[in-house]
């Protein structure tokens, strides 16, 4: 899609320190140029999308659901690259340590979601070895299809940066996990990879939530992450294909996270599709491009229907992390009357990790917050599957935040 | 513009949906028994189902709570306690028993979800403890009409005979009205997997260690243990009532446990007790174990025990 005539970047991650704005209002910016940047480790300097003028820094609604400090740029159309957007002719002879300096420099991030930088992840704790990286291409929630379009579209893309960050992590096997319902990504890269032994294509079954770290290790290396631990437990690395993409276009082109995939669909958008955006794109712009909101639109959310946020207004704009813009309607978004539960379990059998959604949620009404502890709330991934199970339309997930949340407050063990 | 924490979508699944299979699964069962033993038999199951329904919408009315009858479940209670009265009963053990069912079992304890026993077998043992002539007058199908007396294929071989298997499978049997026929009942429950409304952990665990252990106890009859299975309550009882959503462990060992649990029981009961059935009270006697079960049988979260081959060459290499 074109570039917008305003973006607006925020300067919060979903997950990291809030960044310092680096410009104010008035100046002149180019594209691809550092607009924001955080002295904390966990965190990722943002630039610029667009060329353009500043012409407000002031809160503005944030797709993690509150309102942060963002950068707001009026397009020039120009399109003009700042000096440090340089393509890099010998990446090959980079050092390991100065791949990951790129890699922080342009501000590379999680793109499944969680906007957790991607230095910090590449960087293995003393201690803990790594042996396997896992591309992560089985799209995480249902509705979102931007993965799989950018494996059809960026497949060599993606196995360039498999390779950069198999050097960054001084490793000799990779996977790309794909859900078998995808046969013609798994073709695409497949084909892309053909010539590096290093790197296997692994279908993967079909299921939710399959794209989640701890399953995709499961499933792929038959390892179990440790409750309460970090895949690099497991010996793996686990990174979204749009990340790894990404980390190709920072290290061969220069050029940072400054567009991004975005699927636009849901039953309240007229005609579904994926876009390629500008990062702080308005939502509304996106959902205008696909023909524009049905009039029975009721709920707009950042990510997918499972996991993703709700958002108050369509002035978000889009971030790294925006794998998709959902509009629900209102048959889809009403709240349902809440019923006792029957114990019937269907969220047990469901739960991918073991824990007793419902023993955990009963545990909650009572206010007792050790129970919740025992049947292992701390261990939730919130992938909402006990939710859509449950036949009595309970909020069971809502509860397990909160046992969460109080738990650790009280510091229970 | 809604806003609301996540999922934000859900499957259209509802009590009511699951409560409306489960009454479309046992239809066959209650056809064959009507076609069995008349139509005191349709009278029974109509007043026992009306009952229900009554006793939860009087109590749900006096008690100001929001009106539950929409959930099906009422009827289910009432559907299943009609299935286990004989046919010769007087209309008045269907009332009473439903409703002591409904208002004592079920809506007492808090109403659905809450009881801690199955409502229709509790229902049913309190029958069998106040009217026990009523309760085992058994109407034999083929022989003239109103003839009462007849031994149910149970006492039949307790006192030593192996009915026909055929028989036992289709109904042509005596017994209580909705448990005569496996093979009606058995067509339910198909209906109910298919569904995804049930699963085989309990059933299965059920009727296999009724098996098994029958067969051990006849000294491998095979005919003997066949004949135990398809008698008396069991399939009906494995396939509807010890996997009674809310009062069977919610957890995938302990529905095995529940199931096993109930198997020993039942063969116990059968062999050695003064009752030639003894699937009801089984079931009732593992309600009251299903707490304990379920604590004892919590699954392992993913990561809680260290699968992990890599992780534990790791180990060695350090020590």
């Amino acid at each position: 899609m074109p570039a917008p005539q305003f973006v607006v970047i925020p300067m919060a991650r979903v997950t990291g320190a809030p960044l310092e704005p680096l410009v104010k209002k008035g100046d002149h910016v180019k594209l691809g140029q550092k607009i924001g940047e955080s002295a904390a480790f966990v965190s990722a300097p943002i630039h610029s999308s667009v060329s353009g003028t500043v012409t407000a820094v002031e809160a503005r609604p944030h797709p993690g659901g509150r309102t942060a400090m963002a950068v707001v740029i009026e397009n020039d159309g120009l399109d003009e690259k700042d000096e440090s957007v340089r393509p890099c002719e010998n990446f090959d002879a980079l050092t390991p340590a100065e791949l990951l300096a790129i890699v922080k420099d342009k501000g590379v991030v999680g793109m499944g979601g969680a906007t957790f930088p991607t230095h910090v992840k590449l960087s293995i704790p003393k201690g803990k070895t790594v042996d396997t990286l896992i591309a992560n291409g089985a799209e995480c929630e249902p509705y979102l299809t931007a993965d799989h379009r950018l494996m059809l579209e960026k497949s060599g893309d993606i196995v360039k940066g498999i390779q950069i960050v198999l050097k960054i992590l001084g490793i000799e096997r990779a996977f790309i996990g794909i859900e078998a319902n995808k046969p013609d990504a798994i073709r695409a890269m497949r084909a892309a990879c053909a010539q590096d032994s290093r790197i296997q294509v692994a279908p993967l079954k079909v299921k939710y939530p399959q794209g989640s770290e701890k399953q995709l290790i499961t499933a792929l290396l038959h390892r179990e992450v440790p409750s309460g631990g970090l895949p690099a437990d497991a010996g793996a690395v686990v990174s979204n294909v749009g990340t790894l993409a990404a980390i190709r276009d920072a290290v061969v082109d220069g050029m940072p996270v400054v567009r991004r995939v975005v699927t636009v669909s849901g039953n309240g958008v007229k005609e579904p599709g994926n876009l390629l955006a500008r990062i702080g794109t308005p939502f509304q712009v996106c959902i205008d491009a696909c023909g524009g909101m049905t009039p029975d639109a009721r709920k707009i959310i950042n990510g997918g229907p499972m996991m993703g946020t709700s958002l108050p207004s369509p002035d978000t704009p889009v971030i790294a992390g925006t794998s998709g813009i959902l509009v629900l309607s209102e048959a889809q978004a009403a709240i349902p009357r809440e019923i006792s539960c029957i114990r019937c379990g269907k969220c047990v059998d469901a739960c991918p990790i073991g824990v007793l959604p419902t023993a955990v949620a009963e545990a909650v009404d009572r206010g007792d917050y050790q129970s919740a502890l025992r049947y292992r709330a701390m261990d939730c991934i919130e992938c909402g599957s006990c939710v859509y199970v449950c036949p009595a339309k309970r909020h069971i997930l809502q509860k397990i935040r909160l046992a969460k949340q109080t738990i650790r407050q009280k510091g229970l063990k | 513009m809604y806003v609301s924490p996540s999922p934000h979508i859900r499957a259209g699944t509802s009590i009511r949906r699951i409560m409306l299979d489960v009454v479309l699964a046992l239809l066959p069962a209650c056809a064959v028994g009507v076609v069995m033993f008349g139509w005191n038999a349709l009278l029974l199951l109509c007043i026992s189902v009306l009952t229900a329904v009554v006793t939860e919408a009087v109590i749900t009315r006096l008690l100001r709570k929001p009106a539950s009858v929409g959930d099906l479940s009422a009827v289910v209670t009432g559907l299943l306690l009609g299935m286990n009265l004989p046919a010769t009963a007087p209309w008045w053990v269907a009332v009473v028993g439903s409703a002591f069912a409904i208002a004592i079992v079920k809506m007492a304890f808090g109403g659905i979800g809450c009881n801690f026993l199955n409502p229709a077998l509790a229902g049913r043992a309190v029958l069998l403890a106040c009217w026990p002539a009523i309760m085992t007058a058994w109407k034999d199908p083929f022989a003239a009409v109103d003839a009462v007396a007849s031994a149910t294929p149970l006492a039949a071989m307790k006192a030593g005979e192996i009915p026909d298997l055929l028989n036992l499978f289709l109904g042509k049997t005596g017994g209580c009205i909705g448990e005569v026929s496996a093979a009606a009942l058995l067509l339910g429950a198909a209906y109910l997997l298919l569904r995804g409304v049930i699963n085989l952990r309990i059933p299965l665990s059920y009727i296999l260690t009724v098996f098994v252990f029958t067969l051990a106890v006849s000294r491998f009859n095979l005919t003997y243990a066949v004949a135990q299975l398809l008698s008396g309550g069991l399939i009906l009882g494995a396939f509807y009532m010890a996997n009674d959503y809310t009062t069977s462990p919610i957890t995938p060992l302990g529905q095995i446990v529940m199931g096993i649990g109930c198997g020993l029981l039942t063969v116990i009961i059968r062999q050695w007790g003064g009752y030639p059935e003894g699937v009801s009270y089984s079931i009732l006697l593992m309600n009251l174990a299903g707490p304990l079960i379920e604590r004892a049988t919590r699954p392992l979260v993913l990561g809680e025990k260290m699968k992990n081959p890599f992780k534990k060459k790791e180990a060695g290499k350090n020590a």
